[in-house]
């Protein structure tokens, strides 16, 4: 491997504006965790199969840990540490987990979470059958995935309501 | 942190091509879902990239003036799965990408990197070649066009020169209009799976829907490259929307392909897949194109 080599880049992480220079090598989970601390994107597979480094990039799924650093300049990502409101209470999404205990070991959970973001932000009605296709690229070797679905039907279902679609 | 020796981000098409031809040595380098993996697993350790990522000129689907489909070589899976046009005109191609991995691979995973790659397992490729898709090369010289069926010299080998890069993917009006396709994944899982084998067929009917005008069908998985089965094509051309068509379609496909045994399946089992798979999918084509049977 060569010598370092460093790029300026320019991207909004978690709502703020951000400029790092970051080795041009790293990959996007990389830097999220190594540069900026964001330990909930975990690095499971780094083969882009298990989904537990999914991040949003420009609001789609994106796996960091097959995704390069540099590739984000001047677009806008988002970990579950931006989920979290101002005074630091957990989002919808994180509690509906919390609730129909989707979580056992916890490993898989933030990439579940974010492609949970994103389809809670279509602003669409899934099916249960539509929601295992959606959440397809995140694995989870705890639960047997019966209530993560149910979490994010939860969810989904109080955010609707909420908007006024029920 | 990725073994790579060193990387040259192309900023326009221009720039790309300048690069191909001062850095040889170098890889090209787009979603990276595939490139990525190779580096980490050792294969490409140490290698130069071109990155093209970044070149958004690429992205895209639009439509020209004579019909012609213009698929920018980076756009995404989902992106193409997503798309007016493609919805509009080839929907089986968007229901082929969407086959792709999972959501997140189908958001770095790019239609071009998917040809370019060579590779037999493809999504893509199968229904691309059914539609006699056109592959747009950029070069120092100009635009140079291959169909797609000549672009595939052998597996992971294609007709890229060393100053070029793909820049799109073209679907010529004669070859979509008054088709209607379907493509099959078979594969062991429902998501984040390779084709064990994957059938892409397009049929055209008569006015009253009860004869085959024009069908075509290209493979996955059922030689080196995606393979067109010909035999297939022309055994059903003029005959009537019928079950004993979709029979004369799957027995002449099987006379056309040479899949091999490997690790995922052996030859005996792709064989007896590669049938049903002409079957069903040229049966869904009829279907969709509103086939009277008799």
């Amino acid at each position: 491997m060569s010598e370092k080599q460093f790029k300026t880049i320019n991207f909004t992480l978690n709502g703020k504006r951000v400029s790092t220079s970051v080795d041009v090598r790293e990959s996007l989970s990389d830097m999220l965790r190594d540069d900026f601390g964001l330990t909930s994107v975990k690095k499971g597979c780094e083969v882009g199969e298990c989904g537990a480094c999914t991040v949003l990039v420009n609001g789609e799924v994106f796996a960091s840990c097959i995704f390069l650093a540099i590739w984000v300049d001047g677009k806008d990502v988002l970990t579950v540490e931006g989920l979290v409101d101002v005074d630091g209470n957990i989002s919808d999404i994180q509690q509906a987990f919390i609730d129909e205990t989707a979580v056992q070991c916890g490993f898989c959970t933030p990439g579940f979470i974010m492609s949970a973001e994103h389809l809670l932000r279509t602003g669409k009605r899934y099916t249960r059958d539509e929601l295992r296709k959606e959440l397809s690229g995140n694995m989870c070797r705890c639960t047997g995935y019966q209530n993560i679905i149910n979490a994010v039907e939860k969810a989904m279902n109080a955010r609707l309501a909420k908007a006024g679609k029920e | 942190m990725y073994d790579i020796n060193h990387i040259y981000e192309a900023k326009s098409v221009e720039d790309a091509v300048r690069l191909r031809m001062e850095q040889p040595q170098a890889t090209i380098i787009a979603g990276g879902s595939d490139l990525l993996i190779s580096i980490r697993a050792g294969d490409l350790a140490g290698c130069d990239l071109i990155s093209i990522y970044m070149i958004d000129e690429l992205r895209g689907v639009s439509l020209d003036d004579d019909g012609t489909i213009r698929i920018g070589s980076l756009t995404s899976f989902a992106a193409l799965t997503k798309d007016d046009i493609i919805q509009k005109h080839v929907p089986v191609l968007g229901e082929a990408a969407d086959k792709v991995g999972g959501p997140q691979i189908r958001n770095i995973g790019t239609i071009g990197g998917n040809t370019c790659n060579g590779v037999t397992s493809a999504d893509t490729a199968s229904t691309l070649m059914a539609y006699d898709a056109i592959i747009e090369l950029t070069g120092s010289e100009g635009k140079r066009l291959v169909p797609i069926e000549e672009f595939y010299l052998g597996a992971k080998r294609v007709d890229l020169r060393p100053d070029e890069i793909q820049s799109a993917i073209l679907i010529r009006p004669e070859s979509y209009q008054g088709y209607e396709g379907y493509y099959y994944k078979y594969a062991m899982r429902g998501a984040m799976d390779i084709a064990t084998s994957g059938c892409s067929v397009n049929v055209k009917l008569s006015e009253d829907k009860k004869t085959i005008v024009d069908a075509r069908i290209c493979y996955g998985v059922a030689g080196p490259i995606p393979m067109r089965t010909r035999s297939a094509e022309q055994a059903v051309k003029g005959l009537p929307v019928s079950k004993e068509t979709v029979e004369a379609f799957a027995a002449g496909a099987l006379q056309d392909v040479n899949p091999r045994t490997s690790w995922r399946a052996t030859k005996e089992f792709r064989l007896h897949i590669q049938g049903e798979l002409a079957r069903r999918c040229l049966t869904e084509s009829i279907n969709r194109a509103g086939g009277v049977w008799s």
